[in-house]
Protein backbone atom coordinates (compact mmCIF):
# COMPACT_ATOMS: atom_id res chain seq x y z
CA UNK A 1 0.00 0.00 0.00
CA UNK A 2 1.40 3.39 -0.96
CA UNK A 3 1.88 5.96 1.83
CA UNK A 4 -0.70 8.25 0.19
CA UNK A 5 -3.45 5.63 0.22
CA UNK A 6 -2.41 4.63 3.72
CA UNK A 7 -2.86 8.23 4.85
CA UNK A 8 -6.21 8.39 3.08
CA UNK A 9 -7.28 5.27 4.95
CA UNK A 10 -6.49 7.03 8.24
CA UNK A 11 -9.24 9.52 7.47
CA UNK A 12 -11.78 6.86 6.52
CA UNK A 13 -13.17 6.47 10.08
CA UNK A 14 -13.65 10.24 10.30
CA UNK A 15 -15.43 10.25 6.95
CA UNK A 16 -17.73 7.43 8.10
CA UNK A 17 -18.46 9.24 11.37
CA UNK A 18 -19.16 12.50 9.50
CA UNK A 19 -21.53 10.74 7.08
CA UNK A 20 -23.33 9.17 10.05
CA UNK A 21 -23.63 12.58 11.69
CA UNK A 22 -25.11 14.14 8.57
CA UNK A 23 -27.60 11.28 8.22
CA UNK A 24 -28.56 11.55 11.90
CA UNK A 25 -29.09 15.30 11.58
CA UNK A 26 -31.28 14.74 8.53
CA UNK A 27 -33.29 12.16 10.46
CA UNK A 28 -33.82 14.55 13.38
CA UNK A 29 -34.92 17.30 11.01
CA UNK A 30 -37.33 14.90 9.34
CA UNK A 31 -38.75 13.90 12.71
CA UNK A 32 -39.23 17.56 13.62
CA UNK A 33 -41.26 18.35 10.52
CA UNK A 34 -43.13 15.04 10.65
CA UNK A 35 -41.71 13.87 7.30
CA UNK A 36 -39.86 10.99 8.90
CA UNK A 37 -41.44 8.74 11.48
CA UNK A 38 -39.11 6.05 12.81
CA UNK A 39 -42.06 4.03 14.07
CA UNK A 40 -44.12 4.51 10.93
CA UNK A 41 -45.33 1.37 9.22
CA UNK A 42 -46.70 1.28 5.68
CA UNK A 43 -50.33 0.24 5.47
CA UNK A 44 -51.03 -3.18 4.03
CA UNK A 45 -54.30 -1.87 2.57
CA UNK A 46 -52.91 0.66 0.09
CA UNK A 47 -54.44 0.03 -3.33
CA UNK A 48 -57.28 -2.02 -1.90
CA UNK A 49 -60.91 -1.31 -1.20
CA UNK A 50 -61.80 -0.43 2.34
CA UNK A 51 -62.62 -3.55 4.37
CA UNK A 52 -66.25 -4.54 4.62
CA UNK A 53 -67.81 -3.17 7.78
CA UNK A 54 -70.91 -1.69 9.36
CA UNK A 55 -70.77 0.39 12.50
CA UNK A 56 -73.44 2.06 14.64
CA UNK A 57 -73.69 5.86 14.58
CA UNK A 58 -72.53 7.97 17.49
CA UNK A 59 -75.91 8.75 19.02
CA UNK A 60 -76.41 12.41 19.77
CA UNK A 61 -73.83 13.62 17.25
CA UNK A 62 -76.57 14.12 14.66
CA UNK A 63 -74.50 12.51 11.90
CA UNK A 64 -75.29 9.43 9.78
CA UNK A 65 -73.29 6.28 10.47
CA UNK A 66 -70.38 5.15 8.29
CA UNK A 67 -70.19 1.74 6.69
CA UNK A 68 -68.29 0.21 3.78
CA UNK A 69 -71.24 0.85 1.45
CA UNK A 70 -70.76 4.59 1.96
CA UNK A 71 -67.23 4.33 0.61
CA UNK A 72 -68.08 3.23 -2.94
CA UNK A 73 -68.72 5.36 -6.04
CA UNK A 74 -68.02 8.67 -4.37
CA UNK A 75 -68.24 12.13 -5.99
CA UNK A 76 -64.65 12.78 -4.91
CA UNK A 77 -61.88 11.62 -2.60
CA UNK A 78 -62.71 11.31 1.09
CA UNK A 79 -60.83 11.07 4.35
CA UNK A 80 -61.55 8.49 7.03
CA UNK A 81 -60.23 9.46 10.44
CA UNK A 82 -59.89 7.16 13.45
CA UNK A 83 -59.84 9.20 16.64
CA UNK A 84 -60.72 9.18 20.32
CA UNK A 85 -61.42 11.78 22.97
CA UNK A 86 -58.70 10.29 25.19
CA UNK A 87 -56.08 10.77 22.49
CA UNK A 88 -53.98 13.91 22.88
CA UNK A 89 -52.62 14.05 19.29
CA UNK A 90 -56.26 14.01 18.14
CA UNK A 91 -56.56 17.45 19.74
CA UNK A 92 -53.51 18.60 17.77
CA UNK A 93 -54.97 17.50 14.44
CA UNK A 94 -58.52 18.64 15.11
CA UNK A 95 -58.14 22.21 13.69
CA UNK A 96 -56.81 20.75 10.42
CA UNK A 97 -59.82 18.42 10.13
CA UNK A 98 -62.12 21.37 10.81
CA UNK A 99 -60.41 23.34 8.06
CA UNK A 100 -60.82 20.54 5.53
CA UNK A 101 -64.42 20.07 6.55
CA UNK A 102 -65.15 23.78 6.17
CA UNK A 103 -63.60 23.68 2.70
CA UNK A 104 -66.09 20.98 1.76
CA UNK A 105 -63.80 17.94 1.88
CA UNK A 106 -65.80 14.97 3.18
CA UNK A 107 -64.18 13.81 6.41
CA UNK A 108 -65.65 10.62 7.88
CA UNK A 109 -64.94 9.77 11.49
CA UNK A 110 -64.74 6.57 13.53
CA UNK A 111 -64.49 7.00 17.29
CA UNK A 112 -62.11 4.28 18.43
CA UNK A 113 -62.53 2.59 21.83
CA UNK A 114 -64.12 5.69 23.25
CA UNK A 115 -67.07 6.21 25.57
CA UNK A 116 -69.85 7.82 23.46
CA UNK A 117 -70.41 10.50 26.12
CA UNK A 118 -66.72 11.46 25.98
CA UNK A 119 -66.72 11.53 22.17
CA UNK A 120 -69.77 13.81 22.20
CA UNK A 121 -68.19 16.12 24.77
CA UNK A 122 -65.02 16.38 22.65
CA UNK A 123 -67.03 17.32 19.57
CA UNK A 124 -69.28 19.76 21.44
CA UNK A 125 -66.28 21.61 22.84
CA UNK A 126 -64.16 21.70 19.68
CA UNK A 127 -66.58 21.32 16.79
CA UNK A 128 -67.58 18.37 14.67
CA UNK A 129 -65.63 18.04 11.41
CA UNK A 130 -67.21 14.72 10.45
CA UNK A 131 -69.83 14.34 7.75
CA UNK A 132 -70.45 10.75 8.79
CA UNK A 133 -69.59 9.45 12.22
CA UNK A 134 -69.59 5.98 13.73
CA UNK A 135 -68.29 4.46 16.89
CA UNK A 136 -66.08 1.41 17.15
CA UNK A 137 -66.07 0.65 20.84
CA UNK A 138 -64.68 -2.92 20.58
CA UNK A 139 -62.02 -1.71 18.12
CA UNK A 140 -62.47 -4.68 15.80
CA UNK A 141 -63.26 -2.72 12.65
CA UNK A 142 -60.16 -0.64 13.30
CA UNK A 143 -58.11 -3.86 13.26
CA UNK A 144 -59.67 -4.74 9.89
CA UNK A 145 -58.35 -1.38 8.65
CA UNK A 146 -54.90 -2.11 10.07
CA UNK A 147 -55.15 0.66 12.65
CA UNK A 148 -52.51 0.38 15.36
CA UNK A 149 -53.02 3.65 17.19
CA UNK A 150 -55.03 6.82 17.05
CA UNK A 151 -55.15 9.12 15.27
CA UNK A 152 -54.92 7.48 11.88
CA UNK A 153 -56.16 9.04 8.68
CA UNK A 154 -56.92 7.29 5.39
CA UNK A 155 -57.50 8.88 2.02
CA UNK A 156 -59.80 7.02 -0.36
CA UNK A 157 -60.29 7.83 -4.01
CA UNK A 158 -63.65 8.00 -5.79
CA UNK A 159 -63.77 4.26 -6.28
CA UNK A 160 -63.21 3.77 -2.57
CA UNK A 161 -59.68 2.48 -2.94
CA UNK A 162 -57.34 3.35 -0.09
CA UNK A 163 -54.58 5.53 -1.53
CA UNK A 164 -52.83 6.88 1.56
CA UNK A 165 -52.64 6.28 5.27
CA UNK A 166 -51.10 8.53 7.87
CA UNK A 167 -50.45 7.32 11.40
CA UNK A 168 -50.21 10.29 13.72
CA UNK A 169 -51.71 13.75 13.99
CA UNK A 170 -52.49 15.61 10.77
CA UNK A 171 -50.35 18.71 11.29
CA UNK A 172 -50.61 21.78 9.02
CA UNK A 173 -47.49 20.44 7.22
CA UNK A 174 -49.13 17.08 6.57
CA UNK A 175 -52.24 18.87 5.38
CA UNK A 176 -50.36 21.05 2.88
CA UNK A 177 -47.68 18.62 1.74
CA UNK A 178 -49.62 15.35 1.65
CA UNK A 179 -53.37 15.70 1.85
CA UNK A 180 -53.93 18.65 -0.48
CA UNK A 181 -51.81 17.23 -3.36
CA UNK A 182 -53.52 13.86 -2.91
CA UNK A 183 -56.97 15.44 -2.97
CA UNK A 184 -56.03 17.19 -6.22
CA UNK A 185 -54.56 14.07 -7.77
CA UNK A 186 -57.59 11.92 -7.00
CA UNK A 187 -60.18 14.63 -7.66
CA UNK A 188 -61.30 13.19 -10.99
CA UNK B 1 -46.35 11.45 19.19
CA UNK B 2 -49.16 8.96 19.25
CA UNK B 3 -51.54 7.52 21.75
CA UNK B 4 -51.25 3.94 22.86
CA UNK B 5 -54.20 1.75 22.10
CA UNK B 6 -56.13 1.95 25.32
CA UNK B 7 -57.31 4.87 27.34
CA UNK B 8 -54.97 5.15 30.26
CA UNK B 9 -52.48 2.89 28.54
CA UNK B 10 -50.04 5.76 28.51
CA UNK B 11 -50.29 6.24 32.24
CA UNK B 12 -48.97 2.74 32.85
CA UNK B 13 -45.47 3.98 32.20
CA UNK B 14 -46.02 6.94 34.50
CA UNK B 15 -47.21 4.70 37.30
CA UNK B 16 -43.63 3.57 37.74
CA UNK B 17 -42.75 7.00 38.97
CA UNK B 18 -43.91 7.07 42.54
CA UNK B 19 -45.06 10.36 43.94
CA UNK B 20 -42.44 11.89 46.24
CA UNK B 21 -42.78 10.86 49.85
CA UNK B 22 -44.90 13.28 51.75
CA UNK B 23 -42.97 15.05 54.43
CA UNK B 24 -45.27 18.04 54.64
CA UNK B 25 -46.78 18.76 58.02
CA UNK B 26 -43.62 17.94 59.92
CA UNK B 27 -43.40 21.40 61.35
CA UNK B 28 -46.88 21.26 62.84
CA UNK B 29 -45.75 19.73 66.07
CA UNK B 30 -42.06 19.78 66.85
CA UNK B 31 -42.23 16.94 69.29
CA UNK B 32 -44.02 14.56 66.98
CA UNK B 33 -41.96 15.65 64.05
CA UNK B 34 -38.96 13.57 64.96
CA UNK B 35 -40.92 10.39 65.46
CA UNK B 36 -42.85 10.97 62.27
CA UNK B 37 -39.80 11.72 60.17
CA UNK B 38 -38.20 8.58 61.54
CA UNK B 39 -41.26 6.69 60.41
CA UNK B 40 -41.08 8.32 57.00
CA UNK B 41 -37.45 7.33 56.66
CA UNK B 42 -38.29 3.82 57.79
CA UNK B 43 -41.13 3.44 55.27
CA UNK B 44 -38.94 4.89 52.57
CA UNK B 45 -36.23 2.39 53.43
CA UNK B 46 -38.78 -0.39 53.52
CA UNK B 47 -40.11 0.67 50.14
CA UNK B 48 -36.66 0.85 48.66
CA UNK B 49 -35.90 -2.58 50.05
CA UNK B 50 -39.09 -3.97 48.61
CA UNK B 51 -38.29 -2.34 45.27
CA UNK B 52 -34.83 -3.93 45.23
CA UNK B 53 -36.31 -7.32 46.11
CA UNK B 54 -38.83 -6.98 43.29
CA UNK B 55 -36.05 -6.08 40.87
CA UNK B 56 -34.01 -9.09 41.99
CA UNK B 57 -36.97 -11.43 41.65
CA UNK B 58 -37.83 -10.06 38.21
CA UNK B 59 -34.22 -10.53 37.11
CA UNK B 60 -34.24 -14.12 38.26
CA UNK B 61 -37.54 -14.97 36.59
CA UNK B 62 -37.24 -16.66 33.23
CA UNK B 63 -38.26 -14.29 30.49
CA UNK B 64 -41.21 -16.21 29.17
CA UNK B 65 -42.80 -16.12 32.60
CA UNK B 66 -43.43 -12.43 31.95
CA UNK B 67 -45.77 -13.23 29.08
CA UNK B 68 -49.18 -11.80 29.72
CA UNK B 69 -51.69 -14.43 30.62
CA UNK B 70 -55.03 -13.21 31.74
CA UNK B 71 -56.67 -16.51 32.73
CA UNK B 72 -60.01 -15.27 31.40
CA UNK B 73 -58.50 -14.86 27.92
CA UNK B 74 -57.03 -18.35 27.77
CA UNK B 75 -58.56 -21.11 25.71
CA UNK B 76 -60.03 -23.98 27.74
CA UNK B 77 -58.19 -26.54 25.62
CA UNK B 78 -54.50 -26.56 26.74
CA UNK B 79 -53.28 -27.80 23.36
CA UNK B 80 -55.08 -24.99 21.55
CA UNK B 81 -53.82 -22.46 24.09
CA UNK B 82 -50.28 -23.70 23.52
CA UNK B 83 -50.74 -23.27 19.77
CA UNK B 84 -52.10 -19.78 20.29
CA UNK B 85 -49.11 -18.86 22.45
CA UNK B 86 -46.57 -20.20 19.99
CA UNK B 87 -48.33 -18.34 17.21
CA UNK B 88 -48.60 -15.17 19.26
CA UNK B 89 -44.87 -15.15 19.86
CA UNK B 90 -44.36 -14.71 16.11
CA UNK B 91 -46.78 -11.78 15.89
CA UNK B 92 -45.40 -8.33 16.49
CA UNK B 93 -47.14 -5.92 18.81
CA UNK B 94 -47.63 -2.98 16.44
CA UNK B 95 -47.57 -0.47 19.29
CA UNK B 96 -44.44 -1.49 21.19
CA UNK B 97 -42.91 -2.87 17.96
CA UNK B 98 -40.13 -4.89 19.58
CA UNK B 99 -42.31 -7.26 21.53
CA UNK B 100 -44.60 -10.05 20.48
CA UNK B 101 -48.30 -9.80 21.25
CA UNK B 102 -47.82 -12.51 23.89
CA UNK B 103 -45.32 -10.31 25.72
CA UNK B 104 -47.17 -7.01 25.55
CA UNK B 105 -49.65 -5.41 27.91
CA UNK B 106 -50.93 -2.96 25.30
CA UNK B 107 -54.64 -3.00 24.46
CA UNK B 108 -54.13 -3.77 20.78
CA UNK B 109 -51.87 -6.72 21.66
CA UNK B 110 -54.64 -8.13 23.84
CA UNK B 111 -57.16 -7.64 21.03
CA UNK B 112 -54.86 -9.50 18.67
CA UNK B 113 -54.30 -12.28 21.23
CA UNK B 114 -58.06 -12.67 21.47
CA UNK B 115 -58.41 -12.74 17.69
CA UNK B 116 -55.73 -15.43 17.45
CA UNK B 117 -57.59 -17.52 20.05
CA UNK B 118 -61.00 -16.99 18.45
CA UNK B 119 -59.68 -18.11 15.09
CA UNK B 120 -57.87 -21.12 16.50
CA UNK B 121 -61.01 -22.10 18.40
CA UNK B 122 -62.95 -21.75 15.14
CA UNK B 123 -60.67 -24.38 13.63
CA UNK B 124 -58.34 -22.27 11.52
CA UNK B 125 -54.78 -23.38 10.88
CA UNK B 126 -51.81 -21.34 12.06
CA UNK B 127 -51.21 -20.23 8.48
CA UNK B 128 -54.78 -18.98 8.13
CA UNK B 129 -54.53 -16.98 11.33
CA UNK B 130 -51.23 -15.48 10.22
CA UNK B 131 -52.69 -14.67 6.80
CA UNK B 132 -55.57 -12.85 8.51
CA UNK B 133 -53.18 -10.62 10.45
CA UNK B 134 -50.79 -10.23 7.52
CA UNK B 135 -53.61 -8.95 5.31
CA UNK B 136 -54.26 -6.16 7.81
CA UNK B 137 -50.84 -5.21 9.10
CA UNK B 138 -48.45 -6.36 6.37
CA UNK B 139 -45.03 -7.98 6.72
CA UNK B 140 -44.27 -5.88 9.77
CA UNK B 141 -46.69 -7.82 11.95
CA UNK B 142 -44.69 -11.01 11.46
CA UNK B 143 -41.62 -11.13 13.67
CA UNK B 144 -40.14 -13.62 11.18
CA UNK B 145 -40.53 -11.80 7.86
CA UNK B 146 -41.49 -13.98 4.90
CA UNK B 147 -39.01 -14.47 2.09
CA UNK B 148 -39.91 -12.23 -0.83
CA UNK B 149 -38.12 -9.93 -3.25
CA UNK B 150 -38.76 -7.01 -0.94
CA UNK B 151 -37.12 -8.84 1.97
CA UNK B 152 -34.37 -10.58 -0.02
CA UNK B 153 -31.72 -8.07 1.05
CA UNK B 154 -32.71 -8.63 4.66
CA UNK B 155 -32.39 -12.40 4.40
CA UNK B 156 -29.21 -12.26 2.35
CA UNK B 157 -27.42 -9.95 4.79
CA UNK B 158 -25.81 -12.72 6.88
CA UNK B 159 -24.59 -14.56 3.77
CA UNK B 160 -23.23 -11.31 2.31
CA UNK B 161 -21.47 -10.52 5.59
CA UNK B 162 -19.87 -13.99 5.69
CA UNK B 163 -18.76 -13.71 2.06
CA UNK B 164 -17.27 -10.27 2.67
CA UNK B 165 -15.41 -11.56 5.72
CA UNK B 166 -14.09 -14.59 3.81
CA UNK B 167 -12.96 -12.34 0.96
CA UNK B 168 -11.16 -10.10 3.42
CA UNK B 169 -9.39 -13.04 5.03
CA UNK B 170 -8.31 -14.48 1.66
CA UNK B 171 -7.05 -11.07 0.49
CA UNK B 172 -5.04 -10.58 3.68
CA UNK B 173 -3.54 -14.08 3.45
CA UNK B 174 -2.52 -13.50 -0.13
CA UNK B 175 -0.82 -10.23 0.75
CA UNK B 176 1.01 -11.90 3.64
CA UNK B 177 2.26 -14.62 1.31
CA UNK B 178 3.58 -11.98 -1.08
CA UNK B 179 5.63 -10.27 1.62
CA UNK B 180 9.01 -12.03 1.53
CA UNK B 181 10.41 -13.21 4.82
CA UNK B 182 13.82 -12.15 6.02
CA UNK B 183 16.67 -13.38 3.82
CA UNK B 184 18.26 -16.68 4.91
CA UNK B 185 21.22 -16.53 7.27
CA UNK B 186 24.57 -16.34 5.65
CA UNK B 187 27.38 -18.77 6.59
CA UNK B 188 29.08 -15.94 8.43
CA UNK B 189 25.98 -15.29 10.56
CA UNK B 190 25.57 -18.98 11.29
CA UNK B 191 29.12 -19.21 12.46
CA UNK B 192 28.67 -16.19 14.76
CA UNK B 193 25.50 -17.65 16.22
CA UNK B 194 27.22 -20.99 16.76
CA UNK B 195 30.06 -19.14 18.50
CA UNK B 196 27.48 -17.59 20.83
CA UNK B 197 26.12 -21.05 21.53
CA UNK B 198 22.79 -20.34 19.86
CA UNK B 199 21.36 -22.71 17.35
CA UNK B 200 19.20 -20.90 14.81
CA UNK B 201 16.05 -22.61 16.04
CA UNK B 202 12.63 -21.42 15.06
CA UNK B 203 13.77 -20.56 11.59
CA UNK B 204 13.47 -22.94 8.73
CA UNK B 205 15.90 -23.49 5.97
CA UNK B 206 14.54 -20.61 3.95
CA UNK B 207 14.88 -18.31 6.93
CA UNK B 208 11.13 -17.92 7.33
CA UNK B 209 9.58 -18.39 10.70
CA UNK B 210 8.03 -21.78 10.93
Amino acid sequence: MSPASRRALLFAPFAVAAAGGVAFYGMLQGMKTGEYNPRGVPSALIGQHAPDFTLPPLDGADRPALSAADLRNLPGPVLVNFWASWCVPCIIEHPQLMRLSNEGVPVFGIAYKDKPADSLKFLRERGNPFRRLSKDEPGRVAIDWGVYGVPETYLLDRQGIIRWRFAGPVTPDVLDQDIRPLLRRHAS
Amino acid sequence: MRCPQTPGGGSAALAWRRPPLRVAGLSVCARRAFARSARVVRTARLRRGAGRLLLLVSLLLPLHALAVSNPADMLPDPAMEERARNLGRDIRCMVCQNQSIEDSEVGLARDLRLIVRERIAAGETDEQVKAFLHARYGDFVLLKPPFAWSTAALWATPAIAVLLGLGLIIAMRRRQAQVAGPPPLTEEERRRLAALGVTPGGTGQDGKRA
